[in-house]
């Protein structure tokens, strides 16, 4: 299983939670897998057409998967997947 | 029986290697480093061109910091030749550097000779005094500390990130600080925007700003635009800066400012603040990705967070600003390595950072183009832009 980092846009859609465990063999499964556990998550990662949004990036471990193979990138039972919407606060 | 001064003197040369300043003109680009020995008053009067200054009394302790190899050629010049000549036997014998010459004759001869001498502005007295730590470190020095006096940075918001960036921005001698917010201080606003206080509640945060800026620091310049930064006024707001320190709490503002410091060719040092999470990264124009190649686009305004009012812990912009703050100074200086190409992801409940890669993209719609190609109706433009900002409110 490898390590999802949970923005904090998306915590309070995975019950509070910083860190999860998603299985998959490539990227677009286990955020598939992600949102199937939470279904709270599903539109917020991904388009109508079942693309990931493209406000969303995906970082495998250090690396933006869309310098990879996108959705198809490999992912190991170590790795981790790093999910980073924009923020924009500044506490003005 | 102890030998004489000048005794003492003819030894040391005799074991040391001496250089005619003929030569060393020739060797001045040549990757040679030249490091002036004498006292700082001396070394403020004129100097060779491209001279290190480290006072000999601070020699042993020191030159690492300027020459770390010590298989560097170094050669050290004084007024006549004679401190140098001790300064080289002691980087010889007591230091191990293996290639260290004394000019003969010091910066005397090298005048009489007609070459140039470089005469550095000089800090005044108080400036010395107030800026010693910096003059203390061999990065920064007093050539560093101009650099900062002579800067131009642009602080967006007198706010969370703002407050502690520009205060010690302030502190460290940036000369000129310009500070665009167009709110007052609120009561709300003073568990974490140090800048301000009680006492001036209600009172303009620029105005505000600029006391406390000049209770620590009156050396600094402020500008003040008590306005919200939009297509109308940026490219003036902005034109003139060297740093521009990113603090705003919307999207369309961080879009537009990208558009207008790409067309300009400005830095910018931005940050983001939410509950206990920040982010920041620096956009070099054109030698790194721009913001649009990080975020092509803000998520919906449902899921964009800073749009309402929301939580964050106070310390965590003094921690976010204080990053902004040194990547401002590291810019200025050219020292380092800069957060270009790098998300910093700081998590302060876990005490984690973490940092991914940014890179370039090739199709990004404002940074893959030249400047002069990208039109004022563009710019800060987004797919569904309408939608967002009316969702926004």
């Amino acid at each position: 299983m490898a390590t999802i980092k949970i923005p904090p846009v998306l915590r309070a859609s995975v019950g509070g939670e910083k860190l999860l465990s998603a299985s998959g063999g490539n990227v677009g499964e286990v955020l598939r897998d992600l949102a199937t556990n939470h279904p709270a998550t599903e539109s917020q990662l991904f388009s109508s057409e079942g693309e990931l949004n493209r406000y969303v990036n995906v970082y495998l471990n250090d690396e933006d998967v869309r310098v990879l193979d996108g959705l198809d990138t490999t992912v190991g039972e170590s790795d981790t997947l790093v999910i980073l919407p924009a923020m924009a606060g500044g506490a003005g | 029986m102890s030998p004489s001064g000048a005794e003492l003197l003819r030894q040391v040369k005799s074991q040391i290697e001496e250089v005619d300043p003929s030569e060393v003109k020739e060797l001045i680009d040549e990757g040679v480093a030249i490091v002036d020995v004498r006292e700082t008053e001396e070394f403020a009067a004129g100097h060779l061109p491209g001279a290190k200054h480290v006072p000999r009394s601070y020699l042993e302790s020191r030159i690492e910091g300027v020459v770390p190899d010590r298989s560097t050629q170094i050669i050290l010049y004084c007024a006549s030749g004679n401190r140098s000549a001790y300064g080289a036997r002691t980087l010889t014998e007591e230091l191990g550097y293996e290639h260290v010459r004394s000019m003969t004759g010091g910066i005397t001869l090298w005048k009489d000779r007609g070459y140039d001498v470089v005469v550095p502005r000089a800090l005044s007295p108080e400036q010395r005094e107030r800026y010693s730590r910096h003059v203390l470190i061999p990065e920064i020095g007093t050539e560093g500390q101009q650099k900062l006096l002579d800067a131009k940075v642009l602080l967006l918001g007198a706010g969370g990130l703002g407050s502690p960036t520009a205060l010690y921005l302030a502190a460290a001698g940036v000369g000129t600080l310009g500070i665009v917010d167009d709110d007052v201080v609120d009561l709300s606003n003073l568990q974490r925007q140090v800048i301000h206080s009680t006492q001036r509640i209600g009172i303009p945060k620029v105005d505000s700003a600029e006391e406390s800026i000049h209770a620590l620091n009156p050396d600094v310049n402020v500008v003040k635009y008590q306005t919200r930064i939009d297509a109308s006024n940026i490219m003036e707001i902005i034109e003139g800066y060297d740093v521009i320190v990113d603090g705003v709490d919307n999207f369309p503002t961080r879009y537009l400012l990208n558009d207008a410091t790409v067309r300009l060719k400005i830095p910018v040092v931005s940050a983001s603040i939410l509950g206990f999470d920040g982010q920041l990264s620096v956009f070099k124009p054109y030698e790194g990705p721009c913001y649009r190649c990080l975020f092509r686009e803000p998520p919906p305004a449902e899921l964009a967070p800073s749009c309402g009012a929301n939580g964050v812990l106070g310390v965590l912009p003094g921690t976010m600003g204080l990053l902004q703050a040194t990547e401002v100074v590291k810019l200025v200086l050219n020292i380092g390595e800069p957060a270009i190409g790098r998300l910093l992801l700081y998590d302060a409940l876990g005490a984690t950072l973490t940092e991914v890669k940014v890179h370039r993209d090739p199709d990004c719609p404002i940074c893959s183009r030249d400047p002069e190609d990208i039109g004022d109706e563009e710019m800060g433009v987004f797919p569904d832009y309408e939608a967002f900002c009316a969702a926004a409110g």
